[in-house]
């Protein structure tokens, strides 16, 4: 149990007495990217904010390398882009980059080598000087993602991570991912993009606050009977049982 | 049709913000209430001592409308130093010696009226040879120069208020909050980093108000510059706490404006502007809740009476302790978007 690197057990969340999840349990014990799908608004969102310690569960439990959430010293560990952009649009990329990097205590040397790292992998080579308030979506969608990986966290967490980014930047970021997950970082990513999630080594369908099924992409269309992801979706949601 | 669509949507938004409804209306309200409390307020009743004041004067001045009391010298004196006093009369080879406390001229101006007219009776005289010594002041001093050092405290606070206020707030909306709050940081952390960026700019602000007021517009100014700033800047920091925390119950920018004539102009009114004895009994007690009171008491004793550490220092403990007291619940407002 507590060499999981998330274990999840009976995690709950209202908000005002309105349940958003009910009740999801599910454990990552080794590096992988694991994808979470499901429809709008139900609860993707709110379930990767407990797992990063800004909300906390009204019940369940949810343990992050061994240690119950919300914890600042796990949270040191963590990765996290949230589904908005929030950067400061009056600073350039590089003054938020290196805001955020003071924030996880990163010293001066440090910042500098992983400054290079990072924005090789977003592409913002060219753009480091500039204002966020004149990026585009995409370039800001980039700079969170960089922003999120500076600190070199144990568990990355991304939140629809790539909206906005063009294919040929996406399989390359997807292909950075790949490379994290190799060096031991546990990716934990929300999508709505199909191609995206049949990348994902495995996948956690939820609709309406409860994970309705759980598995490999290959696991979970045969068990479905499916050719695709978006089929296999479909019929968790029970659209394919309504035809 | 367009026309209509827009129309509609705002009636719909304001439906949805009631609050800016209530304030649409409670807010001029309460402005106008102030002004009416201020200016239909009591006149203002001088309060005299009298030092061996001869017979028929002594009389006649204890019937006016002054309030009067019969003092030695050194007591007067020491009544005066201590505000209890608006002037005492001492009578000298048969001249009438009056000497005002002098810094506020509308006290003056009553003082001097009661006195004169009971004097004049007597001597059935109309030019009336009398002689008059100021404690603070003179008689160069106008309202400017009484007003002065609120203003400065005024001005310091309002916008320091306002820009901390809408600054912790787009932090809030822009969702850059969450995103602290997802780093290690604590939430005591972001309140002092807040006091202290903008500590930068306000101390800026603070020494430039208060340059221009003494050295540009000439206000009168007979202490020491360095106390002014000090208890200017003290003013902002309160401005600054104030704002970040109250800016956790505005939504947008429009309503932290709302705040300003609910938190900001009363403030004004009860800071010394208007001689808080004019004002009714019934909202007077309101004045020493509010942290400008303190701030105009200190910038009046340094700019107008001269007074130095020891007379402002409870007013400067006190503006610390509003500071620290909206730091605290700041802390705890955020934990509304994080328990840690
Ligand atoms: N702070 C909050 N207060 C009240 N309700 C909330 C709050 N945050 C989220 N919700 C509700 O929780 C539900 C799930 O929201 P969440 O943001 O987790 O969805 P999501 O799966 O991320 O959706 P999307 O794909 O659109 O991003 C929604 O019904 C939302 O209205
Ligand atoms: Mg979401």
């Amino acid at each position: 149990m507590t060499k999981d690197i998330l274990s999840i057990s009976k995690v709950e969340k209202s908000y005002a007495g309105k349940e958003v999840l009910g009740s999801i349990s599910f454990a990552l014990e080794k590096p992988e990217i694991f994808g979470l799908l499901g429809p709008s608004g139900a609860g993707k969102t709110t379930l990767v904010k407990i797992i990063s310690g800004i909300e906390e569960a009204t019940n369940g439990e949810t343990r992050v390398l061994g240690t119950n959430m919300p914890n600042l010293q796990q949270m040191k560990k963590i990765g996290y882009m949230a589904q908005s952009d929030a950067l400061y649009s009056e600073l350039t990329a590089k003054e938020n980059i290196m805001f955020f990097s003071a924030l996880y205590g990163l010293k001066k040397s440090e910042i500098k080598r992983r400054i290079q790292e990072i924005i090789a992998m977003v592409d913002l080579e060219q753009d480091m000087n500039k204002k966020v308030a004149d990026f585009s979506g995409g370039m800001k969608r980039r700079l969170s993602l960089a922003i999120a990986l500076i600190h070199e966290p144990k568990i990355l967490i991304l939140d629809e991570p790539t909206v906005g980014i063009d294919p040929v930047l996406r399989r390359k970021i997807w292909g950075n991912f790949q490379e994290l997950k190799a060096s031991g970082t546990t990716i934990i990513v929300t999508t709505h993009v199909m191609d995206e999630a049949e990348k994902c080594d495995r996948l956690g369908m939820i609709r309406d606050g409860e994970m309705i099924a759980i598995g490999s992409p290959d696991h979970l269309k045969s068990e479905t009977q499916t050719e695709s992801i978006e089929d296999a979706f479909l019929y968790y949601g029970g659209v394919l049982h309504a035809n | 049709m367009r026309i209509k669509a827009m129309v509609t949507r705002i009636i719909k938004q304001f439906v949805h913000d009631k609050r800016t409804i209530a304030l649409l209306i409670v807010a001029p309200i309460l402005v106008l209430t102030l002004l009416s409390l201020v200016f239909n307020g009591k006149e203002y009743t001088p309060i005299l001592a009298l030092v061996d004041v001869p017979m028929p004067i002594s009389t006649e001045l204890e019937e006016s409308e002054a309030e009067v009391s019969n003092q030695s010298l050194s007591e007067a004196e020491e009544m005066l130093e201590e505000k209890q006093l608006d002037a005492f009369v001492t009578f000298e080879n048969n001249t009438p010696t009056i000497t005002l406390e002098g810094s506020d001229p509308t006290a003056n101006r009553a003082t001097l009226q009661v006195i004169q007219n009971v004097i004049s009776k007597q001597q059935q005289n109309e030019n009336v040879a009398m002689e008059i010594d100021y404690l603070h002041g003179s008689e160069d001093m106008t309202s400017f120069d009484n007003f002065g050092p609120v203003f400065i405290g005024f001005f310091a606070f309002f916008f320091v208020f306002l820009i901390a206020g809408v600054s912790f707030l787009r932090e809030r909306t822009t969702g850059t909050l969450e995103r602290l709050l997802a780093s290690p940081i604590r939430r005591w952390e972001i309140v002092v980093g807040y006091v202290v960026g903008f500590g930068f700019f306000t101390a800026l602000q603070t020494i430039i108000l208060a340059w221009y007021a003494i050295y540009i517009l000439d206000m009168m100014m007979v202490g020491n510059f360095l106390y002014v700033l000090l208890i200017s800047l003290m003013t902002a920091f309160v401005a600054l706490t104030l704002g970040t925390l109250l800016s956790t119950f505005a939504n947008n920018e429009l309503q932290m404006i709302q705040f300003i004539p609910i938190v900001i102009v009363p403030q004004f009114f009860f800071s010394g502007v208007f001689n808080l004895e004019t004002i009714s009994d019934w909202v007077s007690w309101v004045g020493p809740y509010t942290p400008l009171y303190y701030a105009a008491d200190a910038l009046q004793d340094i700019m107008i009476r001269g007074y130095g550490w020891q007379e402002i220092a409870i007013d400067f403990y006190i503006l610390l302790g509003f500071s620290l007291v909206f730091m605290l619940l700041n802390t705890l407002a955020l934990k509304k978007h994080r328990r840690l």
